[in-house]
């Protein structure tokens, strides 16, 4: 039992909760931006496991992580206005959009790296983790002064960019939410959106950069999976964090420091259940900690909206 | 009572020559409507729900294009292809339905679209300033920083009309704006407008109630049936003659009928009360009979509470106090399914949503309500031929014009849509029908043999309750005839026969109202 206590008091487990909390916050901020739009991208999951792909295959090409990081924000973006356009110019629903990306993000990702790597190692399923090297990662950042503060500075330096920067990312979209025009049109189109275009406010405009700006957050993401938190893609890498962002964005109410909060308590959760299998705990008791807890995330989702649609619709004229 | 029309000393800000409008299900909202627009007047546009007012303020707001005719504005012909264009012209438009967003602030929604800004970020600052000086330039009262959701009905409108003053309207279209203000909120509203007409503004005032536009228009305008009545100076027109004017009948079909003989009492209904969820009493004590034999027809402008009624009826809807009874047995609150087995059939306002399945077939609508009946259903089967049979032969009585049984409902045509709705509701043996604006959009052909089939249901013993808008219908098909008014019954016509359209005119706009008397003997107890 002190063997646990002395596990979960150390700053290594504290570091963790924030390099897995990482991918589900890019995740989050992105499901964060479409529901103020009025929609919601269930397809998340999908599109990190294609900017996961991308990101380590131009970065191990390309011989250096920046170009890979670009190539997968440039994945995700493109793959959600391809999106964007099935839902909102070919009106398709938009959580089918959402059910195909997430399916052609599981098959079709290992597909696509079959057929550009034409890696199989024997009968195992193709992967691109023999491809990058740490060098191909990207970097970790050590925060001078921080560094050197004990205990804090292990828990707070040395993470790496990426995680740094989601946790900046939630100051950015909360600002362009409240404090930008862009945010204003889109809070206005996700509630009334007959009274955004009767002031001129082009609601299908509005529409695809919220989803764009989810597919920009998702690439941020799938890159920190494959070359960060992993070295390197394999089949269903992204493992479900693109549903927990859903959970996530619900339990924070739909704001962005809520939202930073339900990642944070995700991202304890799947670290706890790390670390209880390292102790030695029977891992079928441990591993279904971070599920556990998605479930009662998504029942909170799940009430939040069924509230939402009770409430009494204004109809329009 | 001078038609003052085409005054060509006059200058217009606004107008419309010769408005056509046709949508693209070939009904004609507007048939060559004249409108003009003095500067600085109050202009009431008055007219019956379907009359075709709205249809003529979103052509002049760019909401719909004209099928034909010229809008000219301060002289210069224009083409008013979206609401941005119209803005631009200096049209602004009040819905009756708010277009506010209810979480952003009063100043964000006053500025949404042409946000005020410092730098990359919004100018909050200035969005507030600009609220407030627009608040005071107009003398009205808005809380800036407010959240829409949180404050009342009557300041929302005076910030919807301050979003139509920030973006350079001087033509100010208002659609019902008292419908959903209280008296005093009323009075505030008039005041104002008052206000802005000393400012030369140029106000559209859409209603029928007769006291406000006496109290606050200088010129109206009265539209029916898709036409322009004329345009008169309010002082010059009584109360009498522009509920006369409004409220008329065009086209008289004639349906022979004999004298009712009604029997039992079939429908009872007592004390229906309702409040809907904005507050507003739309059931205020609504007590009728409905007897064996006979046809009650219920009149009334729409929104008056005819659809919560109906709702109520056929439990769409739950009233919060009262009773309604079929033959004795309780409705209210019961399946429909049960409604139906004790033989209440509906004909539904909304056919396309109510009457049919648009994809299934003409049988498969048929079947919808019987498809348990046994002579249907061999064991776990259907019956096909009896099912055919049966269909083939209301095609046939109804007359519904398909290439076969199993051609797509929504592909008919609207009069034919309805034939398989009353065919189906007319031949499950009802004891009562319901028929909620039966004729509603549809065919002359099909109108009429409609309505003979009515007459000749309850000329065979069925209780029938038609609720129609078309004052021709009514009083056609009626044996007696009941008036809503602001959710309550005010006028009872044992017979209908001697009744004049201006009588009737005077009760639906609540000019007039019978006692409780005469009113109560509409219950045959």
């Amino acid at each position: 039992m002190s063997n646990l206590w002395s596990m979960l008091l150390s700053p290594e487990f504290f570091f963790s909760i924030f390099r897995i909390s990482a991918p589900i916050l890019f995740a989050t901020l992105g499901a964060i931006v479409v529901e103020k739009a009025g929609f919601a991208n269930i397809g998340l999951e999908g599109l990190m496991m294609f900017s996961a792909l991308s990101g380590s295959l131009v970065s191990y090409y390309a011989g250096h992580w920046f170009p890979g990081l670009c190539a997968a924000v440039v994945t995700g973006v493109v793959m959600s206005l391809v999106m964007g356009f099935f839902a909102f110019h070919l009106k398709t629903d938009i959580i089918l959009v959402g059910i195909a990306i997430n399916m052609m993000g599981s098959g079709g990702t290992l597909f696509l790296c079959k057929v550009i790597t034409d890696i199989t190692e024997g009968t195992a399923m193709a992967s691109t983790t023999g491809l990058i090297t740490r060098s191909l990662c990207i970097p970790n950042i050590k925060i001078p002064l921080i560094d050197s503060i004990p205990f804090i500075g292990r828990v707070l330096s040395g993470h790496s960019l990426l995680t740094y920067f989601a946790f900046v990312c939630v100051i950015l979209t909360s600002i362009m939410l409240y404090r930008t025009s862009l945010g204003l049109n889109i809070r206005a189109v996700g509630e009334n959106p007959d009274a955004a275009s009767s002031v001129g406010v082009s609601v299908i405009r509005i529409r695809y950069t919220a989803m764009a700006f989810s597919g920009l957050m998702s690439g941020f993401g799938g890159a920190f999976m494959s070359m960060s938190y992993a070295q390197g893609w394999s089949l269903d890498m992204v493992a479900g964090r693109g549903f927990i962002a859903l959970a996530a964005q619900a339990m924070g109410a739909g704001e962005c420091l809520g939202g930073m909060l339900a990642s944070l308590v995700f991202g304890f959760a799947q670290a706890l259940g790390i670390r209880f299998s390292a102790i030695g705990l029977d891992s079928n008791l441990a591993s279904p900690i971070p599920y556990a807890v998605t479930i009662i995330g998504l029942v909170i989702f799940a009430v939040s909206r069924k509230r939402k649609a009770a409430k009494p619709r204004v109809q329009a004229t | 009572m001078a038609d003052v029309q085409n005054n060509p000393d006059v200058e217009y800000v606004v107008q419309m020559k010769g408005i056509d409008k046709v949508y693209g299900n070939g009904v004609a909202a507007n048939k060559g409507v004249d409108f003009n627009l003095k500067k600085g007047e109050i202009h009431a546009l008055m007219g019956e729900n379907g009359a075709g007012k709205s249809t003529l303020m979103k052509m002049l707001f760019g909401l719909e294009q004209p099928t034909a005719g010229e809008i000219v504005v301060n002289g210069e012909t224009v083409q008013l292809t979206s609401p941005s264009v119209a803005i631009a012209k200096g049209i602004g438009m009040v819905h009756q339905h708010f277009m506010l967003v209810p979480s952003l602030s009063v100043a964000e929604n006053m500025v949404l679209g042409m946000v005020p800004k410092k730098g990359m970020f919004i100018d909050e600052t200035e969005a507030i300033r600009i609220t407030k000086e627009y608040a005071e330039k107009y003398n009205l009262h808005v809380e800036p920083t407010a959240r829409v959701a949180d404050i009342p009905v009557g300041m929302k409108q005076k910030v919807e009309i301050l979003k139509a003053l920030v973006r350079g309207a001087k033509i100010l279209i208002l659609d019902e704006p008292t419908a959903v203000l209280t008296s005093q909120e009323t009075e505030e509203l008039f005041h104002e407008l008052t206000n802005l007409k000393k400012q030369d503004y140029t106000i559209v005032f859409i209603s029928h109630k007769l006291n406000e536009i006496k109290e606050i228009t200088d010129r109206l305008t009265i539209m029916r049936n898709g036409r322009s009545m004329g345009v008169y100076n309010t002082a010059d027109v009584s109360k009498e003659e522009i509920s006369r004017l409004m409220v008329g009948r065009d086209v008289i079909l004639n349906v022979q009928k004999d004298k009712a003989q009604p029997t039992d009492t079939v429908l009872k209904v007592r004390d229906l009360e309702y409040v809907n969820e904005w507050n507003k009493k739309m059931l205020d004590h609504v007590s009728f009979d409905v007897r064996k034999g006979e046809i009650l027809g219920i009149a009334g402008v729409e929104g008056n509470g005819q659809k919560e009624l109906v709702d109520m009826l056929f439990n769409f809807n739950k009233p919060d106090a009262g009773t309604v009874t079929v033959n004795g047995e309780n409705i209210l609150g019961v399946s429909q399914q049960l409604i139906r087995e004790k033989g209440v059939s509906l004909v539904p306002e909304d056919r396309m949503l109510y009457g049919i399945a648009g994809k299934a077939s003409i049988e498969e609508n048929i079947l919808s309500d019987r498809s348990t009946k046994k002579e249907y259903n061999n064991g776990p089967f259907f019956n096909l031929n009896q099912i055919h049979e049966d269909t083939d032969r209301l095609i046939k009585d109804y007359t519904v014009l398909c290439k076969s049984r199993n051609q797509q409902v929504g592909m008919l045509s609207g009069g034919n849509i309805q034939k398989v709705v009353v065919a189906r509701e007319f031949s499950n043996n009802p004891v009562l029908i319901l028929a909620d604006q039966p004729t509603r959009g549809i065919d002359v052909g099909a109108t009429e043999f409609i309505r003979k089939k009515l007459v000749e249901l309850s000329r065979s013993g069925i209780a029938v309750l038609l609720v129609s808008a078309d004052l021709n219908e009514v009083m056609e098909l009626s044996d007696s005839l009941i008036v809503m008014h602001n959710g309550h019954i005010t006028a009872y016509f044992e017979d209908t026969s001697s009744l004049t359209d201006a009588e009737m005119g005077e009760y639906m706009l609540g000019l007039k109202e019978q006692t409780a008397e005469e009113i109560g003997r509409v219950c045959h107890d």
